[in-house]
């Protein structure tokens, strides 16, 4: 296998972008991504996106994508893996440099889910999950980790009041990121008075319904110095799946696929939990987020949320995360969000990440999780320069 | 979901029909036909009780669509005293009032009807065991 780095990013500013089509959106971030790379050809185009087809209408992504990009005729598909769809596209991008399949990749995740009204996006969301057995009976994506959520407090005695750090560490975050959705900050009070959704979750839990694009450029860590001087390495790359239904799964509050996805990740790496510098955490609701930083090592059982509240997870604490926003504050436009958390770290280990620059960041990890946690990617990189 | 969904999963909506697995014995809901616990072949129906309690339980305040009218409604994880923990709503309770460990019992109830000409689907629901 050859080692692969990341030449190129580009993201668009998440947000309702009525104005912009998925196509556009995927355009941009992927001529960003190019120009960044100073390349002007690639040899294969990944696209992650889950909900096309429910929502935007469209499906056949790849194609799409190339050609609308101006790479018309190079290989191109889609890839799928609910809300880990962006990060599973960048692991086929991976595969196909490391197994000298390509030698330069794009990996892009876009997500368009304004095009369609609430319940409509809802219903689609659901198909995270097992339909026959969860989403039949009426569950929302939000009930589901509802569910996790309601018996997470009841195992370990949590408030709900005793989340919101995590959501007022993301909002903090999302101010120093131009890209954000909510660049402003929220209190505690807001977070506790936020309409519900699903009990016990609220809409201060919860991150934001978002149209985004991010892409990055890959190839060969020993071609990387004739395209750029702050080439990112990948380090490690590994997927890990669950059962796809919270009741198949012998202890729901322990994400076994995070647990098998970190650990691969780090022994790839030929590090420990310490050694990494900051984490984009898949906190897609505050509850996620818990149960990834007590999956990967970071916390104990049971003790995710105190992480949060004790400041360990800010920007200068023992392991920030959503040192962006995260998915709560820079918006969680889906099959994008896998590529804008990969974006973001490799801002962090260039040193362009401004106002939210980690100091002497070195090592970066980024989850991102499908559904309710059945299939998780965890991706380290490493700065170079 | 479409009609011949419906009528594939009879057995499982209305009788609560799982499988037994005849190498380790454990009893499976859904069914899946393989074990997850030893990767044996599990094709033995078996029936549930219908007995258990609440695991976990939620109160659903935005439905996705062909649930809006039900809301609010409760869902719920049920441990069933079989040992799996299943999926479903509770009924005949009212919002707010689940908890964990509340016993439950298996009833056959109207989930909901596929538009004014569409099919009237039923499926288990859960309500508290009865005094």
């Amino acid at each position: 296998m050859r080692d692969v780095s990341i030449i190129g990013i580009g993201q668009t500013k998440v947000g309702e972008n009525w104005e912009k089509s998925l196509r556009q959106l995927a355009g941009e971030a992927v001529l960003a991504a190019m120009r960044d790379a100073s390349i002007e050809m690639a040899d294969i185009l990944y696209v992650g996106n889950m909900l096309s087809g429910e929502i935007a209408a469209q499906e056949h992504l790849g194609a799409l994508v190339a050609d609308f990009v101006g790479l018309r005729g190079i290989e191109a598909v889609k890839v799928e893996a609910a809300c880990a769809s962006g990060a599973a596209a960048l692991r086929q991008a991976y595969i196909a440099v490391a197994g000298g399949v390509a030698d330069v990749a794009i990996a892009c995740g876009v997500e368009k889910m304004t095009d369609e009204v609430g319940e409509v996006v809802t219903g689609a969301l659901a198909l995270a999950g097992d339909g026959e057995y969860e989403t039949f009976h009426g569950l929302s994506f939000v009930a589901i980790n509802a569910l996790l959520m309601q018996r997470y407090m009841y195992e370990f005695g949590w408030k709900h009041r005793d989340f919101a750090a995590f959501a007022v560490n993301a909002h903090k975050n999302a101010v120093g990121n131009p890209y954000a959705m909510f660049p402003k900050p929220i209190t505690v009070e807001q977070f506790e008075q936020a309409r519900l959704i699903a009990d016990p979750i609220n809409l201060m839990d919860s991150s934001p319904v978002a149209d985004g694009a991010a892409a990055v450029v890959l190839c060969p860590t020993e071609q990387a110095r004739a395209f750029t001087d702050n080439a990112v390495r990948i380090a490690a790359s590994a997927v890990a799946t669950d059962a796809i239904a919270v009741h198949d799964r012998p202890d729901p509050l322990f994400l076994q696929a995070v647990y098998i996805s970190a650990q691969k990740a780090y022994h790839q790496a030929g590090i420990s939990p310490q050694d990494v510098d900051l984490f984009e955490a898949h906190d897609a609701f505050t509850i996620m987020a818990a149960l990834s930083l007590e999956a990967c090592g970071f916390a104990a059982r049971g003790q995710g949320v105190r992480l949060a509240q004790e400041g360990d997870i800010a920007l200068d604490g023992r392991i920030p995360i959503s040192t962006m926003g995260g998915l709560k504050g820079r918006g969680h436009p889906v099959g994008a969000t896998g590529v804008y958390q990969v974006v973001e770290v490799v801002q962090q280990l260039r040193g362009q990440a401004g106002a939210n620059q980690i100091k002497d960041a070195h090592w970066g990890m980024a989850q991102n999780i499908g559904g309710s946690g059945a299939t998780v990617i965890t991706h380290i990189m490493e700065a170079l320069s | 979901m479409g009609l011949p969904n419906y009528w594939r999963t009879q057995s499982q909506r209305y009788r609560l029909v799982g499988e037994i697995c005849g190498h380790c014995g454990a009893k499976l809901f859904p069914p899946r036909d393989v074990c997850p616990e030893c990767s044996q072949p599990a094709y033995e129906p078996f029936t549930f009780s219908g007995r258990g309690e609440v695991y976990s339980h939620s109160t659903i305040l935005h439905a996705p669509r062909d649930y809006e009218e039900f809301v609010p409604y409760t869902v719920a994880l049920i441990k069933l005293e079989e040992g799996p923990l299943v999926t479903a709503q509770l009924t005949d309770v009212d919002a707010g009032k689940a908890y964990i460990g509340m016993p439950v019992e298996m009833v056959t109830r109207k989930q909901r009807e596929d538009g004014e000409d569409g099919a009237i689907v039923y499926g288990y629901k859960f309500r508290p065991v009865l005094q």
